[in-house]
């Protein structure tokens, strides 16, 4: 197998079946079940994670020009973005089943926004990163309007893609400034002409409009003004997808950016990502007390997550980036894992909306809410969940590399945060006052459902009693990342050998 | 005589600066996609100068990249735009506002 093809085949693969998925769509009867499409779909996703984790065995390659590195960072991503659409995938199989037409291009769309965010987590050259943020991005504007008769939908959708494209705008003006700065577009080397014939200004200002730029896709305060909105009139699973794959694929690509890229900026960006980290936290935790929809405040606890994130960009570089990998995996894992019970609790028309309509849920549907319970737990940060460890990690990088403000303001905020999570798990405990019809009592969880909330349950769980192996993996991304190995621009797919 | 490199960016930065007020400003949805095109545009004006001043390619295939992107998001953007003129007969973004608290 040709190395370009080796190193591109995840993306290779989801592409291809997507492909597959549209041809196949409009050939199928009007009326007939797209479920088979959604089974491909999750074959495909199936064997793109296959292929990612085949990729491990070769070690650092470069393609294309050495603007594809995969290397043991990407893979991380690539895992764990396969792994989401997989629940995504599972948990949405029911979903638009005699309610949309033409649903078989959702599940395309999917297969495509992940090979967007793929070919993010592992491009070195800033076009690539801007293709895959854009092939991400375009997929999931049409995805978060897919409920196409509802005006909220349709209104989430445009809000997400005028705003989208404004930070795309922001982020192409930073790549064009980085490149008459330091004349190259690839991340080895702007670090290089950082140090040698760059202008300072014009530098600075890149880096700026970058952060921006990922700030607005990663949803961080102040640029988070779409986020509330947006999750909140997409559809469950949608927002499951978008909450976690894309926020990741950009987290890394900020890792990137920031730890290989600009280097030499150190102090001046750490101090930007401060500000930023703080506002998230805070506006993010302030926001979701005041919510009563469930989706709305669980679109501000997502703000706040981000904030709990951009904390580990502070840190040394070694310890920040895999505390980073793991709080994204770990976020990952707990948030799809809650937006995958919301969709079963509140079916395809979104009848439970408030925080009352889940009211007595464990009377109804115990083992829903037992499952949902336990995801707002690790929301909350309890040991033996997933999020604890997160912010353990995050926590104790940031005081590490001495940041005892931002760990302080950081702990303060998860002391917020646990008010408007156990108000939701209260009221998933608490008696009926009234008659309450809102949910969705009747219909029972399918079989791939059962599967996306057991899969990502485990996966919480696993990361809260034995965070090690994860971590392990985490740690040794980092280390790719912080001593590159860098390419040579004319040598087009050569693979070094692995060096740990 | 040849012009300067910074006033292609001066002229650049200015386009961007004006995309930028009016995206903010203007209340039509039709209108604030048009100043999201102007900013890019005047992203491309950037990377072609630069591209000049480097005697370097890449920026100027960079610009090939955006206007292809730039022309799938068109065509997403204003399907988009029909459901929401569909479902509200306006296009108005002050009208927009089913999502609050």
């Amino acid at each position: 197998m040709s190395p370009n093809v080796l190193t591109l085949l995840p993306e290779i693969i989801l592409t291809l079946t997507g492909v597959i998925i549209m041809l196949a769509e409009p050939l199928l009867p009007a009326t007939s079940s797209r479920k088979p499409l959604g089974w491909l779909a999750i074959l495909g996703t199936l064997a793109a994670g296959l292929a990612s984790w085949y990729q491990t065995g070769f070690g650092t390659m470069h393609s294309f020009f050495g603007t594809i590195q995969v290397d043991s960072f990407s893979i991380f991503f690539h895992l764990l973005i396969a792994a989401i659409v997989l629940v995504t995938l599972l948990s949405s199989l029911d979903y638009f089943e005699g309610h949309a037409t033409h649903a078989g291009e959702y599940f395309a769309l999917t297969l495509f926004g992940a090979t967007g965010m793929m070919l993010m987590t592992c491009s070195v050259e800033l076009l690539m990163v801007f293709i895959g943020l854009e092939i991400s991005s375009i997929s999931t504007y049409i995805m978060a309007g897919f409920r196409k008769g509802q005006a909220s939908a349709t209104e989430a959708s445009i809000k997400y893609f005028l705003l989208g494209s404004f930070a795309t705008a922001f982020f192409l003006y930073g790549i064009a400034l980085a490149f008459g700065s330091t004349g190259s577009t690839r991340i080895d080397s702007i670090s290089l002409g950082l140090t040698t014939t760059a202008t300072p200004t014009l530098a600075l200002l890149s880096l700026g409009l970058i952060i921006i730029g990922i700030g607005f896709k990663v949803s961080a305060a102040p640029f988070h003004v779409w986020t509330p909105d947006v999750y909140q009139g997409a559809p469950a699973p949608v927002v499951g997808l978008m909450s976690t794959a894309p926020k990741a694929a950009a987290f890394a690509v900020l890792l990137r950016i920031l730890f290989s890229g600009y280097p030499s900026y150190e102090p001046r960006w750490a101090a930007l990502i401060w500000v930023l980290a703080v506002l998230s936290m805070t506006v993010g935790n302030l926001g979701a007390l005041m919510q009563r929809d469930v989706k709305r405040m669980l679109a501000y606890s997502s703000i706040a997550h981000a904030g709990y994130l951009l904390v580990a960009y502070t840190a040394f570089p070694a310890d920040g980036i895999a505390s980073a990998c793991f709080y994204t995996a770990a976020y990952a894992a707990m948030n799809v894992g809650a937006f995958t019970a919301i969709t079963q609790i509140a079916g395809y028309q979104e009848r439970a909306r408030t925080i009352d309509d889940y009211t007595a849920l464990a009377l109804k549907r115990p083992v829903l809410a037992a499952v949902l319970g336990f995801f707002l737990l690790s929301l909350i940060g309890i040991p033996f969940t997933g999020g604890f460890f997160g912010k353990f990690y995050v926590f104790s990088a940031a005081l590490h590399a001495g940041r005892v403000w931002l760990a302080v303001i950081g702990l303060l905020n998860s002391g917020i945060a646990c008010f408007y999570y156990l108000r939701l798990l209260a009221a998933l405990y608490s008696r009926p006052v009234t008659e309450n019809d809102r949910v969705d009592a009747h219909t029972t969880v399918t079989v791939p459902a059962a599967i996306a909330l057991t899969l990502t349950a485990v996966a919480t769980l696993l990361l809260g009693i034995a965070p090690n192996r994860i971590l392990g993996i985490a740690q040794h991304s980092a280390d790719v990342t912080v001593h590159p190995n860098p390419a040579q621009p004319g040598a087009d797919a050569t693979t070094t050998s692995a060096s740990r | 005589m040849t012009v300067p490199i910074a006033y292609y960016l001066i002229l650049a930065a200015i386009l961007f600066s004006i995309g930028v007020a009016s995206f903010l400003i203007k209340r039509n949805i039709i209108t604030i996609f048009m100043s999201i095109e102007l900013m890019l545009n005047a992203v491309n004006l950037t990377f072609v100068a630069f591209a000049h001043m480097w005697h370097q390619i890449t920026g100027q295939i960079f610009v090939f990249f955006v206007m292809v992107v730039a022309a799938a998001e068109a065509a997403v953007g204003l399907a988009i735009i029909i459901a929401i003129f569909r479902t509200r007969q306006t296009l108005n973004v002050d009208q927009v506002n089913l999502l609050k608290n």
